[in-house]
């Protein structure tokens, strides 16, 4: 479904992605972890083309992205991204956020695609929020609408970079559920996030990156159970107990 | 008999201060002052929104023209702009109303400094907001459309509106091609009377004041109606 293949990306002279290889199958949940400045976000973000690759092969559903013919637009309307910080139109009703792509790229009819963006909403537990304002709205249910704004194109892969990371403690809850609940449905999923629970139970494979490189992939039970490389070891030491980690 | 403040030249006056000779002649005073404030007014707008389109283009072949094109205007006087449409014009497309050249001036002018605010407009909104809506595969100029512009120009009320004061004020220098606005009137009937000035150019100031402070109202009345920051 997305395979690097040598990928490489530099922003200046920093060598933000080095050599990654890594293939993600059809309905398979990848969580992507390491520390800040390890390059997670931007792999992600190559993924949709948020970022351009400098070196190297990167297919995804089938789509060269190396190659300058590739309609990337086309392809972006089949890979659902979820941000950190929610990015939701705030000129822009709840249901309106939703329906906005639908309607204009997919040309549904507005009835159609509210219906849909209705369905969505009720799923992410937010049915009763269709006319308020994404400014009216908590984080985590923010973040749950564009959960729900990124399914609306009905893709084949969902990305999520870090969607938990701006939310307050009690609201994180509510999005993982949401995500696993995605996670179980067979949803391809790329995850980069540090919420090793979520990890655990849905995730078929975590990938441990710094400095640009991945340095370790394995299923979650042995990742965390028997990390092998030295970084993720103490990456993990210090994620579990923060405080006697030094 | 001289009084202070002799107000009979004013209401002598009156009607040919606010509409000219209008009905039974062109239109002048401060229906034309009105008239070219309001097209010129829609006219920049328009403009503007183009011209900052085009200087934030990702063609250097779009960007560097409007560029030039807006730092020449900008680096000159408001009135240089009026004399070289006053007689540019009418020597490449024949003859053209005073007014219209007025007009064209004005709206080229107001155009370039309002394509600056637009340029801020646009680069003020997150980049978050762009990426979001890239990434559901909506095209980049209808991620202008529906998520950037709507956004922008709401932030640009204020800016606008201290634009469009200016061009209200800046209708007085069209007296200088005789263009017969609000200033012109004024200055023809202090010619003619002679003893007065200082109560038709008091006279004037005020209604120029009235003016600007209708139009800061009006517009202070629509920046509450179109906030959506409903929660903030």
């Amino acid at each position: 479904m997305i395979i690097f293949k040598g990928v490489h990306k530099w922003f200046k002279t920093l060598h933000v992605l080095n050599n990654i290889d890594l293939h993600v199958t059809p309905g398979e949940v990848l969580v992507v972890c390491g520390p800040s400045g390890s390059g997670k976000s931007t792999l992600i973000r190559t993924i949709n083309q948020l970022e351009p690759i400098n070196e190297g092969t990167l297919i995804v559903d089938g789509m060269d992205l190396s190659d300058k013919k590739t309609d990337i637009n086309k392809l972006r309307a089949e890979i659902g991204f979820v941000f950190q910080q929610f990015n939701l139109y705030p000129h822009l009703s709840v249901i309106n956020n939703i329906t906005l792509a639908p309607i204009k790229i997919r040309n549904i009819p507005k009835k159609e695609a509210e219906e849909q963006a209705m369905e969505l909403l009720t799923r992410v537990g937010l049915a009763e929020k269709r006319d308020a304002y994404p400014l009216q709205l908590s984080g985590g249910q923010q973040q749950r609408v564009a959960i729900a704004r990124g399914l609306a194109m009905k893709p084949r892969i969902m990305l999520f970079d870090e969607p938990t990371s701006a939310l307050d403690p009690e609201m994180i809850g509510e999005v993982l559920e949401v995500m696993k609940d995605l996670a179980r449905s067979g949803m391809t999923m790329v995850v980069v996030t540090h919420e090793m629970g979520f990890a655990r139970e849905v995730a078929h494979r975590v990938v441990f990156m710094d400095y640009g490189v991945i340095l370790e992939e394995a299923p979650p039970e042995d990742f965390f159970m028997r990390p092998q490389h030295e970084r993720a070891q103490q990456f993990l030491r210090q994620l579990l107990t923060p405080m006697q980690s030094q | 008999m001289e009084h202070f403040f002799n107000i009979s030249v004013i209401t002598d006056n009156f009607t040919y201060f606010m509409i000219g000779r209008f009905p039974h002649g062109p239109l002048g005073g401060v229906g034309l002052t009105l008239y070219l404030a309001v097209v010129s007014c829609i006219l920049s707008f328009f403009g503007g929104l183009i011209l900052g389109l085009l200087s934030v283009s990702r063609f250097p072949a779009v960007r560097y023209p409007a560029l030039a094109f807006i730092n020449l205007v900008r680096g000159m006087p408001l009135l240089m702009v009026i004399f070289w449409m006053y007689f540019l014009l009418p020597a490449l497309f024949g003859k053209i109303a005073e007014n219209n050249t007025v007009i064209m001036a004005l709206s080229l002018f107001t155009s370039a400094y309002m394509s600056r605010i637009i340029v801020a407009g646009i680069d003020g909104i997150p980049k978050g907001q762009t990426e979001a809506a890239t990434s559901t595969g909506l095209k980049s100029w209808q991620v202008m459309y529906y998520i950037v512009l709507p956004q922008a120009l709401r932030n640009m009320i204020p800016s606008f509106v201290n634009q469009f004061v200016s061009l209200i004020k800046d209708t007085s220098l069209a007296f200088i091609v005789g263009v017969s606005e609000l200033t012109h009137v004024a200055t023809q009937i202090n010619n003619r009377t002679m003893a007065f000035p200082t109560e038709i150019f008091a006279f004037i100031a005020i209604v120029y004041f009235i003016l600007c402070f209708a139009f800061t109202s009006l517009s202070r009345w629509l920046e509450r109606r179109l906030s959506w920051s409903k929660a903030i």
